[in-house]
């Protein structure tokens, strides 16, 4: 691997800039009309225009990202994350083209990409998906009673055309559930056109927590821990850290163990994340889908492992990674990372693009990391995501490591967009939080508190 | 009757605009979705009345306050 492009922008490109620098790997970047001159840009060894700024004309065109690669030697492709990061008719394409693709197999993207076919390699697995039923078409002579206490209460009656939280109720007992099932189906059907339901176990008070792995092939795999990713807006997440708090020992090796047997199952290549509901009472587990890629928050392992994720994808694709032992990865003291978005959470999470007239990060080092997309002057548009940075810090504790994320949140001077950076820090004092009391619902359900905190 | 201007209250592209000049709309009906940032915001009447004219086009790139639209109410 000698010359390598970054199917990508933003951060994760400068990111991914940094690693094969290092392994003496040069670099190509894209920029759409929208990010000429931005970082990504400017770091990489060549860059080349790819289209307009709206990213199905630019960064999701695959013919012009082919060209690209072609126009200027690449040997090798990364996709960093989102964009066409798990489109597996790329990644066809690239190996196609004879260029080596920085990712799992295609059909393994395919096949993950599925959440039913992932479901089911989960399953044959061994690995515990949320307990759920059959389909229930309107008028079906499934036994639903004794389904639902198979499953057990409370359970969720959903739509299979639904998605998003559409189409779902919950049944607390089996008193309620068979007028529900009719209600739900046609309700289904008139707003899908198909009502046809199924059933699924709700778990009250959950939090997401996922396990990093990286997968050898037929070498088998290795994990590197657990990521805590409850705290989320919109189905978006905020904060992250490992290891996650209060998690039971034997929950923790158990979820690595059934991550490494979705793994070795799928001879997985590179670098993945397998993501897990986990009640928050009980920690019973469930999966619940696996990323095919590198993670936004994959820093937060690599600051309690030391491990470059990105390198070794690197060295991986290039053949050159070679044996990986599960106990030489060694884990070390609590990490924490926070999204910086353009928005404003007062006006519930609404995007705030526009240019940082002021962007001056606090000084990092060993326990403070900043993965940032933009620079001081730059303008942040409103044609991709709205994450401006990450900012990751380390402690010996969690308690540390949070005190060192608030200290850098504060010293942060940004202006001239809304930033969350006042609710991040909101979150990161928040009683609850302090005390690992963390769940998908925690903002949501502190959202008052947060957002008048000062 | 009074006019009424719309404004979006994001910066961000016209998507779609989903009402014509001449409608009727209701409060809180969709007059255009705006995206920004991979989400889709609707711009709504924010009183019942008619849609005299839409100021801008698809694809038009807007910026938080611009009056996108007037309304007689």
């Amino acid at each position: 691997m000698e010359k390598l492009l970054i199917a990508n922008r933003g951060e994760i490109g400068r990111r991914i800039i940094r690693s094969a620098r290092a392994l003496g790997i040069r670099t190509v970047a894209l920029y759409s009309e929208a990010d000429a001159g931005l970082a990504h840009v400017e770091e990489a060894d060549e860059a080349v225009a790819i289209g307009p700024a709206p990213a199905r004309e630019s960064y999701l065109d695959v013919d012009r990202v082919l060209d690209a690669a072609r126009q200027t030697g690449a040997d090798a492709v990364h996709p960093g994350y989102g964009f066409l990061s798990e489109n597996a008719d790329f990644a066809e394409r690239v190996i196609a083209a004879g260029l080596t693709w920085v990712g799992p197999a295609p059909e393994t993207i395919r096949a993950m990409g599925d959440k039913a076919r992932a479901r089911t390699l989960a399953e044959a697995a061994g690995v515990p998906v949320v307990p759920g039923s059959g389909r229930i078409p309107p008028g079906s002579v499934m036994d639903v009673e004794a389904e639902a206490a198979r499953i057990g209460y409370p359970l969720l009656v959903k739509a299979s055309a639904g998605g998003g939280g559409i189409g779902m109720r919950r049944v607390d007992g089996p008193a309620q559930l068979a007028a529900t099932v009719a209600a739900t189906q046609s309700m289904a059907g008139k707003a899908f056109g198909d009502g046809t339901v199924f059933l699924e176990r709700f778990v009250p008070r959950a939090r997401h927590i996922e396990i990093q792995v990286f997968g050898l092939g037929e070498a088998g795999a290795v994990h590197l821990r657990e990521r805590d990713c409850s705290l989320q807006r919109r189905f978006q997440k905020v904060i992250e850290e490992s290891p996650a708090p209060g998690l039971p020992e034997g929950v923790r090796q158990r979820m690595a163990e059934a991550a490494l047997a979705l793994c070795r199952h799928t001879a997985y290549r590179g670098a993945g994340t397998i993501e897990f509901i986990v009640d928050a009472v009980s920690f019973d587990f469930y999966f619940l889908e696996m990323n095919t890629r590198i993670q936004v928050e994959h820093p937060v392992t690599e600051m309690v492992t030391g491990r470059d994720l990105v390198a070794m994808q690197l060295r991986f694709a290039a053949d050159t990674l070679g044996r990986v032992e599960q106990d030489a990865i060694r884990f070390s003291g609590h990490a924490i990372e926070c999204r910086l978005y353009a928005e404003s959470p007062e006006r519930n999470f609404l995007p705030s693009p526009g240019t940082l007239t002021r962007f001056r990060p606090p000084p990092v080092g060993p326990d403070l990391r900043l993965d940032a997309a933009y620079r001081e002057g730059e303008t942040v548009t409103p044609f991709y995501d709205p994450m401006i940075a990450k900012l990751i810090a380390h402690g010996a504790t969690r308690e540390q490591a949070c005190n060192r994320a608030i200290d850098a949140l504060r010293q942060f001077e940004i202006d001239g967009i809304r930033t969350n950076r006042d609710f991040l820090i909101a979150c990161l004092e928040n009683p609850g939080f302090r005390a690992g009391d963390i769940y998908t619902g925690f903002i949501e359900d502190n959202r008052a508190t947060l957002l008048h905190y000062a | 009757m009074p006019i009424v201007d719309v404004k979006t209250e994001i910066t961000g592209n016209i998507w779609k605009i989903e009402a014509a000049p001449g409608d009727v709309l209701e409060e809180g009906d969709t007059i255009m979705v705006m995206e920004s940032m991979k989400m889709e915001i609707p711009v709504s009447a924010p009183e019942r009345g008619t849609l005299r004219e839409v100021l801008f086009p698809e694809g038009a790139t807007v910026t938080e306050g611009t009056v996108v639209a007037r309304l007689e109410a």
